[in-house]
């Protein structure tokens, strides 16, 4: 452990740190699972010739996913630098 | 230039590439008016292989390094956005660029799965792996599970579960970069494969991880506007507006109208049509997890300044691959879409014998390969057609029921299908060799690293000098080159399943040991190898139990099917194995040492500077 920081910051670190690691993953299911359990239905709306069903798994999640993780980088950031714990 | 000044490279990273980017342009022109005053389409196509591959060489050649911090992980200098290109051309394999919007074309919806499977994946590295393992400091991935779980055995589990996944794949890229430079070029194969196979040498040799990098990502910039080009031309052509990955809804539209008009049963948007809806959702979490377990990716992330920047980095290198694959559905849409009108629009929706295009007589006489049959033929005459189709009924011309297209075709036919000119279709063919090239220098180095610096150095001989080190590397590497274009050569005809299986493998031999490593301080050694080598076998023995069988006078596997999964999806078992041996065998193992505990929590705090402090050489 870094001489400066202490066990109750790294731990109060860590357990923000698995809270967010869980609201990230919970996203990540539903958009790439739990979604496309109901593709029947929702290719039944089409919008500019995109069923939405087929849509979501050609673009949307895609774009979901990319947008996720650099949405998690910052903010682990700011978890990082809440607790003092980023690099300089 | 620029690269003469070897210190300031990568302060200079803008600069450089900008350069690269406005002289491949120039170049491209050049190929266009070149063709338009009629110099022969051989020469443009040779153009474009010797430019692409004489510049990957001249990179590869001015990183040269005799550094080993260089050499192993590019000297930990590469900014998020540079890494992310180089991540992606180590990701986008040959198959991806060549294979991915066939198999959309052929499966329609279901092909979504390996979409949606090599995109999410990089979820869970940004989140569960690449800032600790960036943290951490290691050269290779074996290197973590040694440090982590105490010694050799983990070490050696883990180089096994490299290696076993890794050459499978390496083998399919020489193959494929053999058979795209045997195609461009008019050469043999048996002689492409070694050319490609030097196109592959010259990047990574001299300068390993440093060379590689900067090569993937002029690689990148290559292969990527090779794939876009064409389907922002037919996007352009076909709807005004020059964004194929919104106006091939149109496309769709279209293509279901001609579905009702030819009678087609499977629609091109149904779902489930080919896969079980429990085969797609296995097959996406094989993918998944698999990308985030793939060696040759996590080591990407090696390579970045800091933990922040590894984090950020993953993101870049997903929207790079993110280009690609939004707009493969959009190749299968508009090929579909021009294909199915030549029927759909003829006289009693078949296609006359005297309107059959030239691209199908051209691709379909390729010697070797069945890419286009018709009426169960091979399509190289008219007259070989009509015979045949005259023999199963059809006079005067065929029904689309009658046309296969193989799907390693889609994309590097496209141009020539939607009648673009020659420069386009070299164009095509030089990003479809940086694909290739790109992914086998990536998993080239995975291999070679893991065994010269975790087998040789750490395992053999821990006292060897940064020269022996580089010296053995290197040797390596040209050994693994060979073996891999040699089993290449043979044209082992099960290796493009074996490319999906490398991502089950890897799954099951890896993932629960790296996430449990850093998640859960409370696994132990004992408890990770276990965990490693059951999650291994599992899969390894229904894939070879399903696809060959143990019993050998049958010789297919059919004997071995749990819960009728595919062998493609057979992480799907060895995953959570590999995680229920880990957890009880640690439980019923003494704890981690109170210094392997406070290891775990130093890696997880991203400040403090790097864990592994290499030797003052390094």
């Amino acid at each position: 452990m870094p001489d400066n920081i202490t066990r109750e910051v790294a731990e109060a670190h860590w357990s923000k740190t698995k809270r967010l690691m869980i609201t990230t993953l919970a996203i990540w299911f539903f958009f790439g699972f739990f979604i496309h359990f109901f593709v029947s239905s929702l290719n039944t709306i089409v919008i500019l010739g995109f069923p939405l069903g087929f849509y979501m798994a050609a673009q949307g999640s895609l774009i979901v996913f990319v947008v996720l993780i650099f949405w998690f980088a910052s903010r682990q950031n700011a978890i990082d630098e809440e607790f003092g714990v980023a690099e300089d | 230039m620029a690269l003469s000044m070897k210190g300031d490279f990568t302060d200079n990273l803008g600069k450089i590439y900008g350069i690269y980017v406005g002289g491949f342009f120039a170049f491209v022109v050049l190929m266009a008016i070149l063709s338009m005053v009629g110099v022969p389409d051989r020469f443009i196509l040779w153009s474009y292989m010797a430019m692409t591959i004489g510049i990957y060489a001249f990179i590869g050649i001015m990183s040269r390094t005799a550094v080993v911090t260089e050499y192993y992980v590019a000297g930990r200098s590469v900014p998020a956005i540079y890494n992310g290109m180089a991540t992606g051309a180590d990701w986008m394999s040959g198959a991806s660029f060549v294979g991915m919007a066939g198999t959309l074309f052929v499966l329609g919806y279901d092909g979504l799965a390996f979409v949606l499977g090599w995109t999410g994946g990089y979820v869970l590295v940004a989140v569960l792996l690449a800032p600790y393992l960036r943290k951490f400091g290691a050269y290779t991935v074996p290197d973590f599970l040694g440090t982590r779980y105490n010694g050799n055995a983990a070490r050696l589990v883990g180089i096994i579960v490299l290696f076993c996944c890794s050459f499978t794949y390496i083998t399919a890229q020489v193959y494929a970069s053999g058979i795209i430079a045997s195609q461009f070029l008019g050469i043999d194969f048996e002689i492409a494969v070694f050319a490609g196979l030097l196109g592959i040498l010259v990047c990574s040799m001299l300068g390993g991880m440093k060379a590689v990098t900067w090569t993937q990502v002029a690689q990148y910039i290559v292969l990527i506007v090779a794939y876009l080009l064409p389907a922002i031309w037919m996007s352009t052509v076909q709807f005004g507006i020059p964004i194929p990955q919104l106006t091939y809804g149109g496309a769709l539209s279209k293509i279901a109208e001609y579905e009702e008009i030819l009678g087609v049963a499977k629609a091109h948007v149904a779902p489930f049509t080919t896969y079980s809806p429990k085969d797609y959702f296995f097959l996406i979490f094989c993918l998944m997890v698999g990308t985030a377990s793939l060696p040759h990716i996590l080591m990407r992330f090696f390579t970045t300044p800091t933990v922040r920047e590894a984090r950020k980095s993953v993101g870049w290198s997903l929207f790079f691959i993110f280009l690609l694959y939004f707009t493969a559905p959009a190749y299968a849409a508009f090929s579909k879409f021009n294909l199915m009108g030549l029927f759909a629009n003829a006289e009693g929706l078949q296609l006359a014998f005297t309107a059959i295009p030239e691209w199908m007589l051209q691709w379909g006489s390729i010697a070797g390969h069945q890419l286009v049959t018709i009426c169960d033929v091979k399509a190289e005459t008219v007259m070989a057609i009509q015979t045949a189709c005259e023999a199963k009924g059809f006079v005067g011309g065929f029904p689309y029921a009658e046309l296969k297209l193989n799907n390693d075709m889609i994309v590097l036919s496209t141009p020539s299908i939607a009648g673009m000119p020659i420069w386009v279709v070299g164009l095509v063919g030089a990003g479809g060799f940086a694909a290739a090239l790109s992914t086998a220098d990536g998993l080239l180095l995975a291999i070679a690293n893991a065994l010269s610096h975790d087998v040789y150095y750490k395992m053999i001989d821990p006292k060897a000098d940064t020269k022996r080190r580089l010296m053995i590397s290197k040797i390596l590497l040209v050994v693994v080159a060979l073996a891999a274009a040699f089993l290449a050569r043979t044209k082992p005809s099960d290796i493009l399943s074996m490319v999906s299986w490398a991502f089950s493998i890897a799954a099951a031999g890896l993932f629960a040991p790296l996430v449990l490593g850093v998640w859960w301080k409370r696994t132990t050694s004992m408890g990770a190898i276990l965990g490693m080598i059951a999650g291994f076998s599992v899969t390894m023995y229904y894939l070879i139990g399903n696809v060959y069988g143990f019993d050998l006078v049958k010789g297919t596997g059919d004997e071995i099917v749990w819960f009728g999964v595919a062998s493609i999806s057979s992480g799907i078992f060895g995953v959570p194995v590999a995680f229920v041996v880990t957890y009880l065998v640690s439980l019923f193992t003494p704890e981690p040492s109170r210094e392997m505990q406070e290891f775990v929590d130093r890696l997880r705090l991203p400040g403090g500077g790097q864990m592994m402090v290499q030797g003052a050489n390094d």
